[in-house]
């Protein structure tokens, strides 16, 4: 049935896209247009390691002991580390592994939470009840000894071959599956009690009285409203995960020295801070940055998922 | 005129439990009511709060499954087929005009929605009813790409109405919709609901308990008292001469300019709990004109003495 024939439609105004609308109020928003603008920058910072190694002609990892704590020159734009190793280009390299592990984590353990929790508060009932006893029994389990058991997994066990199993990459894969596993239990009890208030609601009624069904409400009506705490959630999520990378690599699992990342960076810096204070500097400016700009783009997405906010 | 929906002693009930181990009740939301809504045809279902009116709103227009007894539309119970087409062609209007709406949907998202969950035609096609549906239901033509907040509440239950009347459907359960406005803005939106209904021949399911509006809009009225069918007449008859006394109670119980209100008549006490209701007549302890034979058996819906057109379910209709 085609709905033009039905009626002679007097069209003035045109109606525009739902998403087109999020995006124009996104861009009314500077600072999460200002902070785009810096992820993109940290971005092209990051991954500018990769022409800059050949053109300067340096080994990030090679020590030099008689080149320990050179000040910036043109060789070393920033200078060398305790071992005599390029600042610069570790700090770039530090960036693809931490950047890398903070938005993979968040994104799986968030899209892993939100799902969780909105199925349960969704449906109810049974599978509440279980969803939800699933998620305080992952949070009754203390964080260290579940992260030195889930680090001390032996992967060979589970099927992968011995060669991944040693290199960097199972490490960093390591990395991002045990955050993503302890991270989710906040955002799916934040999404969980959202969508119960969203669910009682008359246009929640409305929608099913002409058939919609679970997933079109879910994503049409429930995600939306709940977006504003998922989102504050969520972007509080990504400082701790690169944080919380450092810790693990401190306990020797995940990203192990000498592949360098901004977490162990900092960490490493930490007993040579009145020797060397630039850097425990660079890569907590960098962390910083971070932080602070994924937080206004988290305002940004409130902004345009909330029509009510004015700004 | 043919029956658009018939319901054949629809029963509704919920189960209630207080605590883990608490004791199980059965709450009688609605007990075996029958009725038909012919098309065109405006039905005014009234009663207090708590009589189950909402909820055999919500089976019609297909929110609720019933406990007990059949829906049919179109002649047709209500398989998988016939249950979509009747999605469709029955559409609902809620109370609360606040509500109702999603605060973070545009206009005319919220407007073509029934279309867009039944993939009816395509998105600019969508969009273009939306338009002319702003129109029709009086909103600024600017309204389309504003969202639900920067509307007053009579403009919202005009958009309410517009998102019902989308999919071109048979009969729109106006669950109240009246009650939450301002009375200036309630003759806007029940002058808009006529003019509508005139235009496509619409039927109305009207829920109030505004006696002077269901006076104004509906063709029968359907007296409804703890979830039972108490009294079903056409509106003339019904308001000339009620037949069970609970509807004089009703009527009785309306201001009117220049009346000083019988008090004597209007009826004392609460009505009970569907959670126990009384057995006998479920009236008979409110009711004046309660005998022995009302506390043991409950009368059946019969017409009134000479009056074919006016069912009532009491021992002593007048």
């Amino acid at each position: 049935m085609s709905v033009s024939a039905l009626e002679g439609a007097v069209v003035v105004e045109q109606a525009v896209g739902t998403w087109r609308l999020r995006w124009q109020r996104f861009r009314q928003h500077r600072g999460a247009m200002a902070s785009l603008v810096a992820l993109l920058l940290l971005l092209a910072f990051v991954l500018a390691a990769f022409p800059l190694q050949p053109l300067l002609d340096i080994d990030p990892y090679a020590t030099d002991l008689l080149a320990r704590f050179d000040p910036p020159s043109a060789q070393h734009l920033l200078g060398t580390d305790e071992a005599g190793r390029d600042v610069l280009l570790r700090l770039m390299i530090g960036g693809q592994v931490s950047l890398l592990v903070g938005v993979l984590a968040t994104a799986i353990g968030g899209a892993f939470g939100v799902m969780l929790g909105v199925s349960a508060g969704y449906f109810g009932g049974r599978l509440d009840e279980f969803l939800m006893r699933f998620t305080d029994g992952m949070i009754a389990l203390p964080l260290l000894p579940l992260l030195i058991v889930l680090g001390a997994l032996d992967l060979t066990k589970l099927g992968f071959s011995a060669e991944f199993a040693r290199s960097g990459a199972a490490g960093f894969w390591r990395i991002v599956v045990i955050i993503s596993l302890v991270d989710w239990t906040a955002t799916a009890r934040i999404a969980r009690a959202s969508t119960l208030s969203i669910k009682e609601r008359d246009f929640v009624r409305a929608a099913w009285a002409s058939g919609a069904g679970p997933l079109y409400v879910m994503a049409t009506h429930v995600l939306p409203n709940i977006a504003t705490p998922l989102i504050v959630a969520i972007t509080l999520t990504i400082g701790r995960v690169i944080l919380l990378e450092s810790v693990l690599s401190f306990l020797g699992f995940g990203v192990v020295p000498p592949t360098p990342s901004w977490g162990n960076m900092l960490n490493n810096a930490q007993e040579l801070v009145t020797q060397a204070p630039a850097l425990a500097i660079y890569p907590g400016l960098l962390i910083f940055i971070t932080v602070i700009a994924v937080n206004f783009l988290g305002d940004g997405l409130q902004h345009a998922f909330d029509p009510r906010s004015d700004r | 005129m043919t029956a658009l929906v018939e319901l054949d002693r629809v029963s509704v009930h919920f189960d209630q439990r207080r605590g883990l181990l608490g004791r199980r009740s059965v709450l009688h939301a609605v007990e075996q009511v029958s009725l038909t809504i012919a098309e065109g045809e405006t039905v005014g279902l009234v009663g207090e709060s708590g009589s189950g009116k909402s909820t055999l709103g919500h089976v019609i227009a297909g929110l609720r499954k019933p406990t007990q007894g059949e829906m049919r539309f179109r002649g047709h119970s209500l398989d998988r087929a016939t249950r979509r087409v009747a999605q469709h062609a029955i559409q609902i209007v809620f109370q609360d005009p606040f509500g109702a709406l999603d605060p973070r949907m545009p206009v005319s998202a919220i407007i073509a929605e029934p279309l867009t969950i039944n993939r009816i035609g395509s998105q600019a096609e969508r969009r273009e009813r939306a338009a002319s549906l702003v129109h029709d239901v009086g909103l600024p033509q600017d309204a389309l790409n504003r969202y639900p907040h920067e509307f007053s509440g009579g403009q919202r239950q005009r958009i309410a109405i517009a998102r019902a009347l989308a999919p071109n459907p048979a009969l729109i359960v106006a669950d109240e919709p009246l009650s939450a406005l301002d009375v200036s803005i309630q003759s806007q939106v029940l002058n808009l609901m006529r003019d509508v209904q005139q235009q496509r021949q619409l039927a109305y399911l009207f829920i109030s308990h505004d006696m002077a509006v269901v006076n104004h809009l509906v063709d029968r009225v359907a007296v409804l008292y703890l979830g039972r069918l108490v009294e079903i007449a056409p509106r003339a008859e019904l308001f000339a001469r009620p037949s069970h006394p609970y509807t004089r109670a009703l009527l009785d119980a309306v201001p009117r300019i220049g009346h000083f209100r019988a008090r004597h008549r209007t009826i004392q006490g609460e009505m009970p709990s569907p959670l126990a209701p009384p057995p006998g007549c479920v009236f008979h302890p409110r009711c004046g004109k309660a005998q022995d034979i009302c506390r043991v058996t409950a009368p059946e819906l019969l017409p009134a003495p000479g009056r074919p057109a006016q069912l009532a379910a009491c021992h002593f209709k007048d």
